[in-house]
């Protein structure tokens, strides 16, 4: 009697330890990703348009956010960006491009410690200000920079 | 072998990660040679975890450039471990763990 129940136990946790690795893999991840993505703010839209789909909102007041871009980019199929702030409580970041045809380019979630700040590289099609934008306390704040393109980079 | 290339160090409490990943981000503007447009491709979420708790969420749209590279920072200790993993328009992914040095 003893031995078959600890059997019956064994196998139950051994089905549990199962679905605790295929979720540590991303096995199941992915479909919930999929689901946060904010795929309305992503759109082709005009840049105030963008700003209310991705943010919520248009009326921003200026933070201090540092920009860090080239003046003059080359290439606008690689424009390297680093956006960081030191204010508080940051919980949302985001970096738009106003001239883009799809003008949020990323919009950042920080986790746990996570210290507000990022750098990727962007597309940009022409010559735009860049805004970057932070939420801190739960307001959020902007900052623009103009980057200046030699050779656009969204269409090919 | 991995589409994500990862660096994290840990100084005076601070971790900076590093990562480059292999996409074509496609903007499903461009043509290919027949003149055909090329459709959408491209990393829609990064997802950042360290020792079990997300550091850091990133969606990404079509005008991050081809082959991502993606820095950011958060408070953590030499030796935890780093999850960083990405998903893609057509739901294609990838993942790379490493320990933070």
């Amino acid at each position: 009697m003893t031995s078959n129940k600890r059997r019956v136990f064994l196998k139950g946790s051994l089905a549990a330890g199962t679905v605790g690795v295929a979720v540590g893999a991303g096995l199941l991840a992915p479909s919930k990703l999929l689901a946060a993505w904010p795929s309305d703010a992503f759109q082709s839209l005009p840049f105030e348009d963008s700003l209310e789909a991705a943010l919520g909102t248009t009326e921003m007041p200026e933070g201090e956010i540092e920009i860090t871009a080239p003046e003059i980019a080359e290439n606008g199929m690689v424009v390297p960006v680093t956006v960081e702030t030191g204010m508080s409580d940051v919980s949302e970041m985001a970096l738009f491009v106003v001239e883009n045809g799809s003008p949020l380019t990323s919009k950042y979630i920080l986790g746990a410690g996570a210290v507000p700040m990022f750098a990727t590289r962007i597309k940009m099609g022409e010559s735009s200000d860049v805004v970057a934008t932070v939420k801190s306390n739960g307001t959020w704040y902007s900052a623009t920079r103009e980057v200046k393109v030699t050779i656009g980079g969204c269409g090919g | 072998m991995s589409t994500i290339r990862v660096r994290a160090a840990e100084r005076d409490g601070v971790v900076t990660v590093r990562a480059l990943m292999t996409h074509p981000m496609e903007t499903g503007t461009a043509k290919d040679s027949a003149g055909n447009v090329i459709p959408p491709h491209h990393i829609e979420t990064v997802l950042a975890e360290s020792e079990g708790n997300t550091v850091m969420t990133a969606y990404w749209g079509v005008t991050i450039s081809r082959n991502p590279f993606f820095q950011f920072q958060f408070a953590g200790n030499s030796g935890d471990s780093l999850k960083l993993s990405w998903t893609d328009n057509k739901g294609e992914s990838d993942s790379v763990e490493t320990t933070i040095g």
